[in-house]
């Protein structure tokens, strides 16, 4: 039962990837690209914790801690560049 | 018996959390305005993954392994979430981009600071 699960888990969020790489090809926006990076990161958050189901590994976790980190970071300073034309002044 | 209760609830939790990352991306595609884009991913991507990292949660809590990544994770990610979203529409605002709602008046410059 976990493991179909766990299948379509995996479609819905490969799909759901694919989806915000598409708005970050499209994106008329500055604003709209940087939206589609962080749901790109969220993804892939989500795609590691399953593969770390998936495979009763310990390393997919910390990567997922990583990435969200850094995906926050990333984020954040893309606004204010995105905003204001610097990111530390 | 309650092996497969669990097993249920991470089941079920894992198809919704995927159910609602597809409904955020759908949304993020699909929507006219980048305000209106910004609520598909900021909430319906938001608990998707919390309902991922739920059942992740779940799944090893009988093990050995300690799960406070998950909870850590978790804890990160609806801290940020809004923060970021924050950041992106002021960004839009700033940037003027165009919006079917009225735009509010723009701010004064000491309140514009970030």
């Amino acid at each position: 039962m976990v493991d179909l699960a766990l299948d379509i888990a995996f479609v819905a969020f490969t799909a759901a990837f694919a989806l915000a790489a598409i708005r970050l090809a499209l994106g008329p926006s500055v604003p709209d690209r940087i939206l589609a990076l962080e749901a790109l990161y969220m993804n892939v958050v989500a795609l590691a914790v399953l593969l770390g189901i998936r495979y009763d590994s310990f390393a997919y976790f910390e990567a997922a801690l990583v990435i969200a980190l850094f995906g926050f970071v990333t984020t954040v300073a893309l606004a204010r560049f995105a905003a204001r034309g610097d990111v530390l002044d | 018996m309650i092996r497969v209760a669990i097993e249920g609830l991470i089941s079920f939790l894992l198809v919704a959390g995927g159910a609602f990352a597809l409904v955020g991306a759908i949304g993020l595609v699909r929507l006219p305005d980048f305000l209106m884009r910004l609520h598909a991913p900021t909430k319906a991507t938001t608990l998707g993954v919390g309902g991922v990292l739920l059942a992740s949660l779940l799944y090893f809590l009988g093990s050995s392994r300690p799960v406070v990544h998950e909870l850590l994770v978790t804890l990160f990610l609806f801290v940020t979430a809004p923060v970021s979203a924050l950041m992106l529409a002021r960004a839009a605002l700033k940037l003027g981009l165009p919006s079917r709602a009225e735009p509010p008046d723009p701010q004064p410059e000491k309140e514009n600071r970030a």
